[in-house]
């Protein structure tokens, strides 16, 4: 992205995105279920203006759909949750990634290339149990995969949905 | 190929193959397709692993479920009554597999420790 006189122009589409939609995806990312008087009312601007903005912006694919997030404890779901790094032969990394997409119990998966190739991937279970035996049973045999470290995590600090608007740098 | 051979160097599919872990989700990165790669991998595999698995039953669970081998699974059982760890137990798995494998079925007997 780059800014231009008060414009974010998205370099992959061309799409430029003024103070205004930057306003609206800020709202959204609170609240997606907010009306369009409602973030109207925040912006400053008609609710008209925020209707045509929000459906723009889904037709050019940059709201790319409105979730749930939803407390996997509390509907009973996922009470084991484990990072897992998979080590992988660089050659068959792109189909491990592929074949752990695949896996319900698998809720994300990155690669990254630190001394080795890694896939890492955010894994829930029902129980210790059933965490390793998904591990020995589905992700050990896959071919390419030299080695498994997992951990299983204890106590979550922070969790919050990633937003383009978050900047790091403040 | 005599018998013994045989059943020592049978290979089992990848996805039936035994996978050393050190705990849970810890996978070392040995496998043993056949008897004759267990074997192998027992005496090279970190000794944890080892520990791990004799622990939770994941040796005679593998004998009995993959390998179909009732006998080894008898001796595994007998050896997880011994509550050995470190290289005694590397040792005395290794034995035990050792001799079983060098064996035809019908005549293998108890091993003593």
């Amino acid at each position: 992205m780059e800014m231009e006189s008060g414009t974010l122009r998205l370099k992959s589409n061309g799409f430029p995105l003024d103070a205004i939609d930057m306003g609206i995806l800020e709202a959204l990312q609170t609240d997606a279920r907010q009306t369009y008087m409602s973030i109207g009312k925040q912006l400053g601007i008609a609710h008209s203006t925020v209707y045509d903005r929000i459906k723009r912006m889904e037709q050019y694919g940059i709201i790319k759909k409105y979730t749930a997030i939803i407390d996997a404890e509390k509907v009973g779901k996922g009470k084991i949750m484990a990072v897992m790094t998979v080590f992988t032969d660089p050659k068959e990394s792109e189909r491990v990634a592929e074949k752990l997409c695949d896996a319900p119990q698998v809720l994300e998966v990155y690669s990254s290339l630190s001394e080795e190739l890694q896939i890492i991937a955010k894994v829930v279970a029902e129980s210790q149990e059933s965490l390793h035996d998904f591990i020995a049973d589905s992700v050990a045999p896959l071919h390419g995969v030299l080695r498994i470290r997992t951990s299983i995590v204890t106590k979550k600090f922070k969790e919050i949905p990633l937003s383009i608007l978050n900047d790091p740098e403040g | 190929m005599t018998n013994e051979q045989t059943r020592i160097s049978r290979t089992v599919p990848r996805e039936k193959a035994f996978y050393f872990f050190t705990s849970i989700g810890n996978y070392t990165g040995v496998s043993a397709a056949s008897l004759k790669e267990f074997l192998e991998r027992i005496n090279v595999v970190d000794v944890k692993s080892l520990e791990f698995h004799l622990c939770r039953g994941d040796f005679e669970k593998w004998a009995s479920e993959v390998l179909q081998d009732e006998e080894l699974v008898q001796e595994i059982k007998r050896l997880q009554r011994f509550n050995l760890s470190g290289d005694a137990l590397r040792n005395q798995l290794s034995l035990a597999v050792s001799r079983l494998s060098k064996r035809p079925r019908n005549q293998f007997g108890p091993i003593r420790y």
